[in-house]
């Protein structure tokens, strides 16, 4: 139904069962959501601030309901979505380790996609002393709306003091693409970062996730 | 008021529909039969599945769009959302507005004749519920023929009608819009009516609300409802942009008496008094006993959670900034409540300056999203 779906968005999709209950934060125009409940008949909401947006996702039959990601998710009970997904926002939030635990309170799991600031492009610029504008980063530091920007190495250290388990990980390109460089070394190369996140489990633990995150603190 | 201008559903009469099944009212007592006034523009299909039922606030009546003759001065009171490309647009939908059960303008009501005594119903009517309205609007839809609402539609008192309705009448309902609405007023806002009430039931003329028979309206007591409630229509920010501490006067100087000095006093008189001349004070008294009993929830052990998820019906939920009457933070109640009985819900709260009333204003942010929900259910309903 939806061709032009975004490769990270499609990717996500294969991250969720059919026929969950999902809450989208940062929904846009419900995109997501549309394609989700057609292909697999996910039922859920979707969060947005901009009132465009909103028209929008309300004219693609999709549920939204207008609110402020950063004043909580007070409105949802504990546990009563299968996923909380939140695409590019994270970045833009007042405090993501507070969404990102309140997503986890909110879901069962949590998926969540941010920019890499560990990119080449990102460190090049910083090593020649500017912030950087890049075409994942593309506005001047004085007007961007990204003012929590983060690693994948930072973002893992996170979840490992939180306790959270990393359940899935795709590190894409600017193409939001799986390139060789990436594998070689993802922290350089990785434009846009998925993660799939469990609830935190009594004590932080190793497993495969953790030993991705050995290898990108050595990028 | 140019009839012919693009968008309006132009010369509009009003029927009268006389119901003439039995309905028990909340308060116990019954009404064998009773009469409603009723407005109606767009077609109703051959499916007969595009009907839309706009139910009206305290105020309100079933003349909701255009106008009654060419020389009326204004056109219904939701003529801006009701009409051909509007966002109840009358060439999908066949939309259906009626005087409420109790009202003035028509329909069974105090200021209607009793049958059984041959004299004014006045303070002998009962005093109706939201529930009791819903009843008498499913009988109303038996009447017309129409087994199922494409969508319920009311602002403030009226989308506590939609949200009753969806409880209700679970099967008879695909879409329900609350709009600046409340899932059960506020002391602060029983403390309101309560205040409005006492203005008419001291006034002199009152008569024990049989003041039909006085040939006299407690026209005192009903003004100064209008304007205690009108105050709370409107936001602080709008009353100061619109009349700030202007006075009449231009020469700026004091009168130093009780005379009608600034420009708010001149504004809320008018109000006042333009709606004792169009309203029913036992009529008023009634409204607001409505809406303070409103609470679907008490049926359900005060949870609304449960009462919601009876509800079949999609929602659509919408408050406006500047309202402090039915505040955003409220709709928010019902928005909460509905995900929680995991009802399909779409939300959102328009930036607004007027307050309360601008549930009634075409506000772009407002038409555009009311327009696009209701396009999906003109599309639904194959309309």
């Amino acid at each position: 139904m939806n061709a032009a779906l975004r490769p990270d968005l499609a990717l996500i999709c294969d991250w969720i069962a059919p026929g969950a209950r999902i809450l989208d934060l940062g929904c846009g125009d419900g995109a997501l959501l549309a394609h989700l409940a057609h292909t697999r008949g996910v039922r859920g909401y979707g969060l947005e601030i901009d009132a465009e947006e909103v028209a929008a996702a309300v004219a693609r039959g999709v549920n939204v309901i207008q609110a402020d990601i950063d004043e909580g998710l007070a409105d949802f009970a504990d546990g009563s979505f299968d996923y909380v997904v939140m695409t590019q926002a994270l970045q833009a939030l007042a405090r993501p380790d507070r969404a990102l635990a309140e997503m986890l309170r909110v879901g069962r799991e949590a998926i969540v996609t941010f920019p890499n600031f560990g990119h080449w492009r990102a460190r090049l610029a910083l090593a020649r002393g500017r912030m950087p504008v890049t075409p994942a980063l593309p506005a001047a530091w004085y007007e961007t709306r990204n003012i929590h920007l983060c690693t994948v190495a930072d973002f893992e250290a996170l979840c490992r003091e939180r306790g959270w388990p990393v359940l899935e990980r795709a590190l894409l390109d600017r193409a939001h693409r799986r390139g060789p460089a990436i594998a070689l070394f993802p922290g350089l190369f990785c434009e846009i970062a998925l993660y799939k996140l469990g609830r935190p489990r009594a004590a932080p633990q190793g497993g495969s996730a953790a030993s991705a995150t050995d290898s990108l603190a050595r990028t | 008021m140019d009839v012919h201008h693009a968008g309006s559903v132009g010369i509009v009469a009003p029927r009268k529909l006389v119901i003439e099944r039995p309905l028990t009212l909340d308060c116990g007592r019954c009404l064998p039969r009773h009469e409603l006034m009723v407005e109606t523009y767009g077609e109703l299909n051959r499916a007969r599945s595009n009907a839309v039922l706009v139910c009206h606030a305290l105020s309100g009546d079933h003349h909701a769009a255009g106008v009654h003759a060419a020389t009326d001065r204004k056109p219904g009171w939701w003529d801006s959302a009701i009409g051909p490309g509007k966002p109840i647009d009358t060439r999908r939908f066949h939309v259906v507005c009626l005087n409420n059960l109790g009202g003035c303008r028509g329909s069974t009501g105090p200021n209607t004749i009793n049958p059984d005594t041959g004299r004014y119903w006045g303070p002998d009517f009962p005093i109706v519920t939201v529930r009791d309205w819903v009843k008498s609007q499913a009988l109303l839809a038996d009447a017309l023929g129409i087994e199922r609402w494409a969508a319920v539609i009311g602002g403030s008192l009226g989308g506590m009608q939609a949200l009753q309705w969806a409880i209700d009448f679970p099967e008879r309902v695909a879409h329900a819009l609350a709009i600046a609405a409340a899932p059960r007023i506020s002391a602060q806002n029983i403390a309101f009516n309560e205040i409005a009430r006492q203005a008419i039931l001291s006034d002199p003329d009152f008569h024990a609300g049989r003041y039909y028979e006085h040939g006299v309206v407690p026209s005192r007591g009903l003004k100064l409802a209008r304007m205690l409630g009108h105050i709370t229509y409107l936001s602080d920010s709008a009353m100061r942009n619109r009349f700030g501490r202007l006075l009449r006067e231009s020469d700026g100087r004091f009168n130093f008496n009780y005379e009608v000095e600034f420009e708010v006093e001149s504004y809320l008189r008018h109000q006042g008094q333009s709606f004792v001349e169009r309203f029913d004070a036992n009529t008023y008294l009634l409204m607001t006993k409505a809406l303070d009993y409103f609470d679907p929830a008490r049926d359900y052990g005060d949870d609304l959670v449960a009462a919601f998820r009876r509800a079949r019906a999609k929602f659509l939920v919408l408050a406006f900034s500047s309202d402090w009457r039915f505040s955003p933070a409220r709709s928010r109640e019902i928005v909460k409540a509905l995900v929680a009985a995991e009802r399909e819900v779409s939300y959102a709260c328009i930036a607004s300056q007027l307050g309360h009333d601008d549930f009634l204003m075409p506000l772009p942010e407002y038409h555009r999203v009311l327009g696009a929900y209701l396009a999906r259910v003109a599309q639904e309903a194959g309309a």
